[in-house]
Order: C-alpha cells, then sequence, then structure tokens
C-alpha cells in the first residue's frame, strides 16, 4: 500500500528492513556522532570559544564602569562626534555599550595581547559584529557578556550592529583599531 | 433527503467530507492571499537589498521586512498546514471532519489575527521584525493578532486530533494511519508545542505592550520565543515531508521502503526537533556551553538523523516504484525517465534536494555551537532558512496545489504550460539566492540592515567588492524567484476562480502522466533488491545520498578551518 494509504501489513513493525535504509541509517548515525563530539572536542583543543561568562547588570551599572574607563584611558577623539578613542592597558577589563544607535566608545588595542572585553547592552538587544575577522555575537540589556579576546591581526576592525534595533540600526558603527605591540 | 456527505473524486478515489472540503478550500485561498502580500513585500525587500537599486528608504523597508516575515513564516505556512491536516485526516483516513462549526472559529479568528497583524504593521509602529525582541515596543496589536492567530490554529489542530480519534472510533480505516497521516501528526503534535510556547510568550508581551507588566527580561524572552519561532517552522519540516511522501505516492503510487523506518524518523522529528531553538541562542550571554552543545544538536544530532532518513526513503521509495515498473537500466534510469514535465513531481524533487543540499547541510553547520560564531545574524541566516522554508515547505506545497487544483477544487490547472516551468523557475532562481546569500553572510554582510556602504555613518566601512557583486545576485535571483511565485500565485488564482471544471482525468490540465490508484507494488521475486543492484533495492538513491555524505562532511570541515582563522578567544 502506498504511503497514503493505511500499511497493508498490520504488524508492519515486523517488516525486516531493507539494507540500504539499514546501511544509511549506519553511516548517517556515525556521522551524526562525529559532529556532536566535534563541539566538545574544540571546547579542549581548538582556541576560539565563546566563553559563557556573564552577569546580570543594569544600564546604569554599566554606564559607569564603561565611563570610568574612558575617563581615564582616552587617547583622542574621532569626527565631529568627538568620540573617544579608549586604550585600556594589556590584560584588563575592557567595557564596551551598545546603544541606539552607537558602540562607545572606540577602542584601541594592542596584537597579540589578551583582554576581557565586557559587553552589554544600554537600552535594546544589539549584534556585535566585528568585521572583517568575522566575531558575531547577541548583546541583551541587563546581561554583561564577558570575551576574552586575544586580537592577532594588526589592523582596523569595524563593529556593526547586526540585531535589528530601530529606525537608525544601519548607523550604528564602532571601531577596534589593533596596534602592533609594544608601540 | 439530505444531500451527501461525501464526494469521490472519480480520478483519484480520494473521498472529500464536503464541510472539510470547504473549509481546505478555505485556508488554502487565505494562504494563498497571504503568499502574494508576502511576496509583494518580498519583491521590494530584495530590490532594497540589491545594492545598485536601493529602492526603498530605510523605514519603509524594515516595516516591509517586517511584513515579509511574519505573513511567509507564520502566516502562509500555517495557514496551508491546516489545509494539510484536514486533508490528511478526513480525506485520506475517508471520514467525517470532527466538530466543522468549531473549525470554522478557528478559521476566523486566524483570518482575524491575520487582519489585525498586518493593520499595525501597515500603520508603521510595528516594525520590529517578526521575532519582535523586547524591549524594543510595537503596538500592542501586532502581538494580540499573533496570538489570535495561534489560538486559531491550535482549534484546526485539535479539530484534526478530533477526526483521528472518530475515524479510529467508526472504523473508517484499518490497522495503523497511513505514513503521511502520520507526519502530519508529528506537524500537529509540534505545533502543539509551538503554540503554547508562543502564548507563553507573547501573552505577556502583550500585556507589558499595553503597560501592565512592567519589564520583560530579554534573554527569557529569546528562549521563550524561540521555543515559537525555531519550532514553527519544524512543524513545516514534518509537514513538507509528509507532503514529499504523499506525492512519491500519488505520481508514482510508491509505497514506504518501510514503515518502521520512515514512522521511527518521524517520530525522531517529535521527541528532538524543538530542541534547536538552541540554534538562536548560542552567541547568546549566560547559557553554558554544555546546554548549548546539547541543545543545538538536538541530542546527539537525532533529528538530523531522522532527516537524513528520510532524504533517503522518500527517493528510494519512489526509486523502488520506477525499477518495479521496469525502469531498470543503470543506476539512475527511474530518474531520468521520471516525469519532470508534471510540476507536481518536478516541484517536490526540488525541494528535496533544495532542502537537504543547501537548507540541510548549511543548518547543521551553523548550528554548530563555536561555527555560529562566524554566522550569527549575517545575511547567511535567511540564506540557510529560505533553502528550508522555501525550497524546501513553499515548494513542496506549491507542487501539492497543482494536485488540488484538479482533485480538491475540481478546476483544471490553467496555464499549465507556465506551471510546468514554475517550479524549475521558483526552485533554481531561490537556489542561486540563498547561495548568493550565504557567500555575502560569510563575507559578513549583516541581516536585517538597510545600508551595507554605511552612507549615513559618521565611521563607516567597506565590505570587499565581492561582497557586493554577491548582494547583486541575490538581487537578480531574488526576483527571478519571486516571478517563479507569481507565476504560481497566477495559475491557482485563475484556476480556482476562473477555471474550467475538471470532465476527466484527461482534462486536469496538466499531465501528470497517470494519477496513480496506489495498488500495491508487486515486490519481485527474492524481494525489493532483485530489481535493484549490489543486493540494494535503491542504488541510485544510495549513491546520491553517499555523494550528499561526501558534500556535507567537505562543507563541514571547510567551515571550522574558517572558524580557526578568527581571533583566539574564550
Amino acid at each position: 500500500m502506498s504511503a497514503i494509504q493505511p500499511p497493508a501489513e498490520t504488524v508492519w513493525w515486523r517488516q525486516p528492513l531493507d539494507k540500504v535504509e539499514g546501511t544509511w541509517i549506519s553511516i548517517a548515525l556515525v556521522w551524526s556522532l562525529i559532529m556532536f563530539f566535534m563541539m566538545p572536542f574544540w571546547h579542549i583543543y581548538g582556541k576560539q570559544n565563546l566563553s559563557s561568562e556573564a552577569y546580570k547588570t543594569t544600564p546604569q551599572a554599566f554606564l559607569a564602569k564603561t565611563q570610568a574607563m574612558v575617563d581615564q584611558y582616552t587617547v583622542r577623539t574621532e569626527t565631529d562626534l568627538k568620540l573617544p578613542v579608549v586604550k585600556p592597558p594589556p590584560g584588563s577589563d575592557v567595557y564596551l555599550a551598545g546603544r541606539l544607535w552607537q558602540w562607545y566608545p572606540l577602542l584601541e588595542l594592542e596584537k597579540g595581547q589578551t583582554y576581557r572585553l565586557h559587553i552589554s547592552s544600554l537600552d535594546w538587544q544589539h549584534g556585535f559584529s566585528l568585521q572583517p575577522v568575522n566575531i558575531n555575537t547577541q548583546i541583551l540589556p541587563g546581561y554583561e557578556m564577558v570575551l576574552t579576546i586575544t586580537p592577532d591581526t594588526s589592523d582596523e576592525q569595524t563593529i556593526i550592529c547586526n540585531e535589528f534595533c530601530g529606525a537608525g540600526h544601519h548607523n550604528m558603527v564602532g571601531k577596534i583599531y589593533v596596534t602592533e605591540g609594544g608601540s | 433527503m439530505s444531500k451527501p456527505l461525501f464526494r469521490t473524486c472519480p480520478e483519484t478515489g480520494l473521498q472529500y467530507h464536503k464541510p472539510a472540503e470547504m473549509l481546505m478550500k478555505a485556508h488554502a485561498v487565505v494562504a494563498v492571499v497571504i503568499l502574494l502580500l508576502g511576496g509583494i513585500a518580498a519583491l521590494l525587500v530584495t530590490l532594497t537589498r540589491w545594492p545598485t537599486v536601493h529602492l526603498l528608504p530605510a523605514d519603509r523597508f524594515y516595516q516591509l521586512l517586517t511584513s515579509h516575515g511574519v505573513n511567509m513564516l507564520i502566516f502562509w505556512i500555517i495557514s496551508f498546514e491546516i489545509a494539510v491536516l484536514y486533508f490528511c485526516s478526513s480525506t485520506l483516513l475517508k471520514c467525517r471532519l470532527a466538530t466543522p462549526r468549531v473549525a470554522w472559529v478557528g478559521f476566523t479568528l486566524m483570518l482575524a489575527g491575520i487582519i489585525i497583524n498586518n493593520a499595525a504593521i501597515a500603520n508603521g509602529d510595528a516594525s520590529v521584525m517578526m521575532t519582535s525582541y523586547v524591549p524594543m515596543p510595537a503596538n500592542p496589536n501586532f502581538y494580540l493578532g499573533l496570538i489570535l492567530f495561534a489560538v486559531g490554529a491550535l482549534v484546526g489542530c485539535f479539530v484534526f486530533l478530533g477526526t483521528l480519534v472518530i475515524a479510529k472510533e467508526e472504523k473508517t480505516y484499518e490497522g495503523s494511519i497511513p505514513l503521511v497521516t502520520f507526519g502530519a501528526l508529528t506537524a500537529c503534535i509540534i505545533a502543539v508545542f509551538t503554540i503554547a510556547s508562543g502564548a507563553i510568550v507573547l501573552v505577556p508581551t502583550w500585556l507589558w505592550s499595553l503597560g501592565y507588566i512592567n519589564n520583560i527580561d530579554a534573554a527569557m524572552y529569546r528562549i521563550v520565543w524561540w521555543a515559537l519561532g525555531h519550532s514553527s517552522q519544524q512543524i513545516n519540516v514534518a509537514a513538507h515531508v509528509a507532503v514529499w511522501y504523499a506525492i512519491a505516492a500519488i505520481v508514482f503510487g510508491a509505497r514506504p521502503l518501510s514503515e518502521k523506518v520512515s514512522r521511527m524518523a518521524f517520530f525522531l522529528y517529535i521527541a528532538f526537533l524543538q530542541l534547536a531553538s538552541a540554534h538562536h541562542l548560542l552567541v547568546d550571554p549566560g547559557l553554558s556551553a554544555e546546554w548549548k552543545i546539547f541543545n543545538t544538536s538536538y541530542a546527539m544530532y537525532l533529528a538530523v538523523l531522522a532527516s537524513m532518513v528520510h532524504g533517503l526513503t522518500v527517493p528510494g521509495s519512489i526509486e523502488v516504484a520506477q525499477r518495479a515498473k521496469g525502469f531498470t537500466n543503470g543506476l539512475f534510469e527511474w530518474l531520468r525517465k521520471a516525469p519532470w514535465g508534471n510540476p507536481v513531481f518536478a516541484g517536490m524533487f526540488i525541494s528535496l534536494i533544495g532542502f537537504g543540499f543547501i537548507g540541510g547541510i548549511s543548518g547543521v553547520v551553523m548550528g554548530t555551537e563555536q561555527i555560529n560564531i562566524i554566522i550569527h545574524n549575517t545575511i547567511y541566516v535567511p540564506g540557510h532558512f529560505h533553502a528550508t522554508v522555501v525550497i524546501g515547505t513553499t515548494l513542496a506545497f506549491m507542487s501539492l496545489t497543482y494536485f488540488l487544483i484538479p482533485t480538491l477544487f475540481r478546476k483544471q490547472v490553467a496555464f499549465a504550460g507556465l506551471a510546468k516551468w514554475q517550479p524549475y523557475l521558483f526552485g533554481i532562481g531561490m537556489s542561486v539566492f540563498t547561495l548568493a546569500m550565504m557567500g555575502a553572510g560569510t563575507l559578513g554582510v549583516e541581516r536585517r540592515h538597510w545600508d551595507m556602504a554605511f552612507t549615513n555613518s559618521a565611521l563607516g566601512f567597506d565590505y570587499p567588492a565581492s561582497a557586493y557583486t554577491l548582494m547583486g545576485i541575490v538581487g537578480i535571483s531574488g526576483v527571478l524567484a519571486i516571478l517563479g511565485g507569481a507565476i504560481y500565485i497566477l495559475v491557482t488564482v485563475v484556476s480556482v476562480f476562473f477555471g474550467k471544471p475538471v470532465e476527466s482525468e484527461s482534462s486536469f490540465g496538466i499531465a501528470f502522466g497517470h494519477v496513480e490508484r496506489a495498488d500495491p507494488i508487486v515486490v519481485p521475486d527474492g524481494g525489493h533488491e532483485a530489481a535493484g543492484k549490489w543486493g540494494l533495492a535503491a542504488p541510485g538513491t544510495f549513491l546520491l545520498a553517499m555523494f550528499f555524505l561526501v558534500i556535507f562532511v567537505l562543507y563541514y570541515a571547510v567551515n571550522w578551518k574558517y572558524l580557526a582563522s578568527v581571533w583566539p578567544m574564550s
């Protein structure tokens, strides 16, 4: 009987498996298991893993921490808007706030150094998309995510917002400048 | 004397319960109207993302993108699915539909929801995308419309379940329900889960938008919302796989290779498919790696395994049916001599290939916990889900429509010549569209973004020229696919409302080959294998499956390699 009719044999579950199905199921199962174990494997041996370190926060508290860093480590300002460029010491905690429609502040990091980058939103949901290196994470208000990053290219990286956040979403651009170490 | 409640389709032998027939028609017609609406939005959105055209202003673009998402992913598909549920219960089981009046209440709620939600979007203060992530606010009617629609769909699910009970009670069939109905039951069970999640997240959000609730946690919203947002697409998977089996049965009289395997695969969907809402949360703050790995892999990829099984057994069952008819030369005569001029078959087969090769592989790759870092929210994501939902589900439903026009609506298929080409134009246009989107996404082009040139931004960014080329290809192929969609709507609307009535099978308007009466296929002496090769019943399909696996493994490996090139992080 065809697939739109009740099975011909009432005890259809006794019908033996065809070889083509049995073989394919075994192969597909093995492949599924390989893909599954690849993820924990990468946590142990791979270098690109998102930490699950995150804290509850509030926009006020996060902005205060960000502003403290800006006040201490600003090295110059850019554009007519006088956006601060902050150069925090290597190994330090770096704060980056997403808000409508800006990444605050601009950052300057050194190649080969490790930073603890804290990111949160001060209002709606945002998306942190670092281009062209292509690192993407979700940024939520009320949650402070901590990424431990080690820039290994010295160039200008752009932070684009890739979660829709209203009318000015497409203008929400920030920068991470990566300089050669020791400069 | 009361009018007879059943009508038997003289060509196919299908029995239609008249109240069920009316409901199927109503749901299908609403679905196609919504498809038209979503299609117009699709055209305008595509023409805006095509960099050299860049048609709409930003606010209009975000408004139409919201409309496109909601209408296509929710209203079109679920409306059509309710028609499919009624067909798979009432028609396939030759049973009266349970409580048609209640079903009409469901229909009315769904229609009201569609209108209220669309009115809110048209009003301009609900351009929040389908996901409506809090705390970005929308007009309260945006949520209300979705809630009403969901309640209506839930009513439809229970009418379906009630019909199964009646059919069993009144013994309208013997033994077990057909495989296709089993697939529809899978879709229904997932739908109930989905709609419950939708209520849990959208009712408080609606109250929040009205000012009765103070705060909705953004992370909590995302977890529960995706149990609606992703699972609703899993309804589609179960439904369109059921449609594939149905079309294999209708066109070839194919019987499942084994009932046990196909039903087990559907059962794996019920058990594991919903875990995939984690795919959207892989780079969210606050979720542990263990949680992500377990859920994103559907517990060790058991639902992927199920799809790989269907991907083998559907064409495998066609191969066996074709071989039994004598198309036994070589590995692929059964496929070469398939009725490629019949849009019911052509659409279904393109749907199967596109869903597996493009949608399936990209979905698993981007759903890998770490690889998601290089893909999340880039335009790769809509590239992936247009392959699953548009090539997979929508094209499968379009193919089924060409069968329903003569048998359910009793009308000849109008513009039969165009209808024959429609699946190719739509399927191939959409395949190029999705591949180009994935390419652009790999280069970091964002989704839901009005201006990849950042013209009005204080700090700009230049994408490489190849990204612009790929987005140009997205534009051109998108327009071609939309043209294919327009032909589908034209054929359907003209056939249904102005078409000539069907008199006999030869007047269906399109060559079906012939509609199979679905006699059991005679298994040759020595079992299926006797007709196949290498001791396999379906050697051609097996070779195709191995080819699929090779592409899968290579693409998976390439993406790990790409991931390894980005900044180290932990």
